[in-house]
């Protein structure tokens, strides 16, 4: 095998021409390396921003609709720990307060680097954890747009980057970046990720499906700062392109440093949340 | 008998709630309140009961109190009222617990359950809450179980350790009725120390390691399910003193998950083991329309002694299955199976779907199909009790 390789070599540089075709391609390599610098720089500081938030609890509503208008609401509560490090994955628990059939439900999330996240549900009525697959995560989050995937932590080590240039959102300039996710079992082929120059944050995400159509688009708004230092959105509207559905999330206010640890994030612990 | 225990049961839980200082910071009541309607499609096994409609009324009502950060009362009942006499008419406290928490553990005293297990045709390793038969012969509704249990949990995982006083005897349909035992069942009886009183002991550590996540447990108490004795005119439920030994796998593996359940129990004729063992595959990306299409498979072996041990119909048999799921606003989910006995070929056909009406209604429809060519399959006693059943809800 090595040695067919090496011939197949040999005969390419012994012809010329194809040294004049690929005369291009240290350029071009330079330039997709230069791209894919700067946008891992540009994801880095967008966490190193924010970063050093430790815990944070907060309540949302999240408003569902579909195609002809109809919608529907739900009201959950996260449960966030900080991992700091590019080793470590920030954990989530989603709490269902509503609808009334559903409350007690937990989703439990491990975010993981270089690896699908580990997740598991927590069923009430039966006291049952049961722990789902990456399959699931592609799916739909509770019926809505949000997949299991698009909710959980961005961690820096889950992606390839490439920074594709700076676009004026709105009445400021945001800088973009494509997000390729380097885990398996994603239903995505990029993230087109956009990020405002001034303070990092993200103010919109366009998802590409495996064959690079865009499938859905994510909107992020009514931006508040916490502590000084963290931008949080109040507003995500995503939209299914595909079927024109919509879901709102609200946002509450956050609270932060509540003194959870990692116990009240451990499988063992579900059965003891409220 | 029954009823005075049950009323102290409920008595010790209503003096925790009461005797829970008012300095409660939230207290929350839910619960849901359902009507249904089950019939069945086909006469009766002779001399059976020949009717046909059976209406009933549900309750669930679910009482939560924090007291301060790290202490929570809980009290929660069920109560099924059935007016045509088929012994469904029944009340359980389900939980009335009092628990405390700290940093990586927890105590709980009172009633309480505890699910253990990751197949879905059958719960083998779950042994610590006993089956509430008036609710169904699957084993899926569970009456709440007295205990004090302590959980340790940390980078080690999970440990639980559990004193179980207060056995639960099973209570039974009505003798004679259509999914009811063939004849009255009597006063019950105990072979192992203690007899009734016997408190029994349970085990267990689990962990996530990776894709793997892992349970090992043990039990040492009275068996949940009893041997049932012909004797003259009734049948004797006789329960054993048993040790279980249980384990419980699953593999995440993208689309797949991969799961085992078995245990060795001695106790009940000589010592045996049993296994469940199968996957569940999600169609990636799901389907077209946003739904999401898993398919199931499982194979139950089971060595017990079909005398001394109670009678199981998963000796060999396999379940086949598929869940949907719609993702709408609705969340309609539907799982249907069969299970087929690879010995016998007894069959039982198995459906269950729920959809949410508005924002607090719930209907579920569910039905089961029995189908043996073989008289000797435990399924036989169950030849003529298809039924569906349609049940609505509101919850509050």
């Amino acid at each position: 095998m090595k040695r067919f390789a090496i011939a197949v070599l040999t005969a390419a540089l012994a012809m010329p021409g194809i040294w004049s075709g690929f005369s291009a391609a240290p350029a071009q390599a330079q330039t997709a390396s230069r791209a894919a610098g700067r946008g891992l720089e540009i994801a880095r500081e967008a966490e190193r921003r924010d970063s050093g938030w430790r815990d944070a609890q907060v309540r949302m509503t999240m408003i569902l609709q579909d195609r002809r208008g109809n919608t529907r609401k739900r009201s959950l509560r996260m449960m966030m720990l900080e991992v700091p490090g590019d080793k470590g994955g920030d954990m989530s628990i989603a709490i269902f307060d509503s609808p009334a059939d559903m409350k007690g439900t937990l989703l439990l999330t491990h975010a993981r680097v270089g690896a699908d996240d580990d997740q598991w549900l927590y069923l009430p009525a039966l006291k049952r954890v049961k722990r789902i697959s990456s399959s699931n995560k592609t799916g739909a989050f509770f019926g809505s747009e949000f997949t299991y995937e698009d909710i959980a932590a961005p961690e820096i080590g889950k992606f390839t980057y490439e920074y594709l240039g700076s676009k004026p959102c709105g009445s400021r300039s945001c800088l973009i970046v494509a997000r390729k996710p380097a885990y398996r079992n994603s239903g995505y082929s990029r993230l087109i990720t956009w990020f405002d120059s001034k303070t990092y944050r993200v103010e919109k995400i366009e998802y590409l499906d495996r064959r690079g159509k865009m499938v859905k688009v994510l909107n992020l708004a009514d931006y508040k700062l916490y502590k000084g230092r963290f931008w949080r959105a109040r507003t995500l509207t995503m939209k299914n392109l595909k079927t024109g559905r919509t879901t709102v999330l609200k946002y509450g206010d956050w609270r932060f440093g509540t003194g959870l640890s990692a116990a009240t994030f451990s499988k063992g612990n579900l059965r003891n949340i409220r | 008998m029954r009823t005075t225990k049950r009323a102290l049961w409920l008595a010790v839980g209503l003096a925790a709630i009461a005797g829970a200082p008012a300095l409660a910071q939230s207290w929350e009541f839910t619960g849901a309140l359902g009507a249904g309607l089950r019939g069945y499609t086909e006469a009766p096994l002779p001399g059976g009961d020949n009717r046909r409609l059976f209406p009933s009324v549900t309750f669930d009502g679910r009482i939560t109190g924090d007291l301060g950060d790290s202490d929570r009362v809980v009290l929660s009942l069920f109560s099924r009222w059935d007016n045509r006499g088929e012994g469904r008419s029944h009340t359980d406290l389900r939980e009335a617990y009092w628990l405390h928490q700290g940093d990586g553990w927890s105590l709980t005293a009172g009633i309480d359950k505890v699910f253990w297990g990751v197949t879905e045709s059958r719960h083998l390793v779950d042994i610590v809450n006993q089956d509430d038969m008036q609710e169904g012969i699957d084993g899926t509704a569970k009456l709440g179980q007295p205990m004090l249990g302590l959980s340790l949990y940390g980078d080690f995982g999970t440990f639980s350790l559990y004193a179980l006083p207060g056995f639960r005897p099973r209570v039974y349909p009505r003798a004679g009725t259509r999914l009811g035992p063939p004849l009255p069942v009597g006063p019950a009886a105990y072979t192992g120390p203690g007899g009734r009183g016997h408190v029994d002991f349970a085990l267990r550590w689990s962990n996530s390691i990776g894709d793997w996540d892992i349970g090992l447990s043990w039990f040492e108490g009275t068996s949940r399910a009893p041997v049932l004795m012909p004797t003259g005119p009734s049948l004797t439920p006789i329960y054993d003193h048993i040790s279980q030994i249980g384990l419980d796998l699953q593999y995440t593996a993208g689309d797949w998950l991969w799961k085992v359940e078995a245990i060795n129990r001695a106790g009940q004729g000589p010592r045996f083991n049993a296994v469940t063992a199968g996957f569940e595959w999600t169609l990636p990306g799901g389907l077209p329309s946003g739904a999401d299409l898993g398919l199931l498979a499982e194979y139950s072996r089971d060595g017990r002694d079909p005398v001394l041990a109670p009678v199981t119909i998963f000796d060999n048999d396999l379940f086949l299955g598929a869940r949907l799921t719609l993702n709408d606003l609705a969340s309609t989910n539907l799982l249907a199976g069969v299970l087929l006995d690879a010995r016998s070929g007894a069959r039982v056909m198995s459906i269950k779907g729920t959809r949410r009406i508005g924002e607090s209604w719930q209907v579920t429809l569910e039905g089961r199909f029995f189908n043996t060519p073989a008289p000797s399959d435990p399924v036989a006693a169950l030849a003529n009790s298809d039924y569906l059943s349609l049940a609505v809800a509101r919850s509050f």
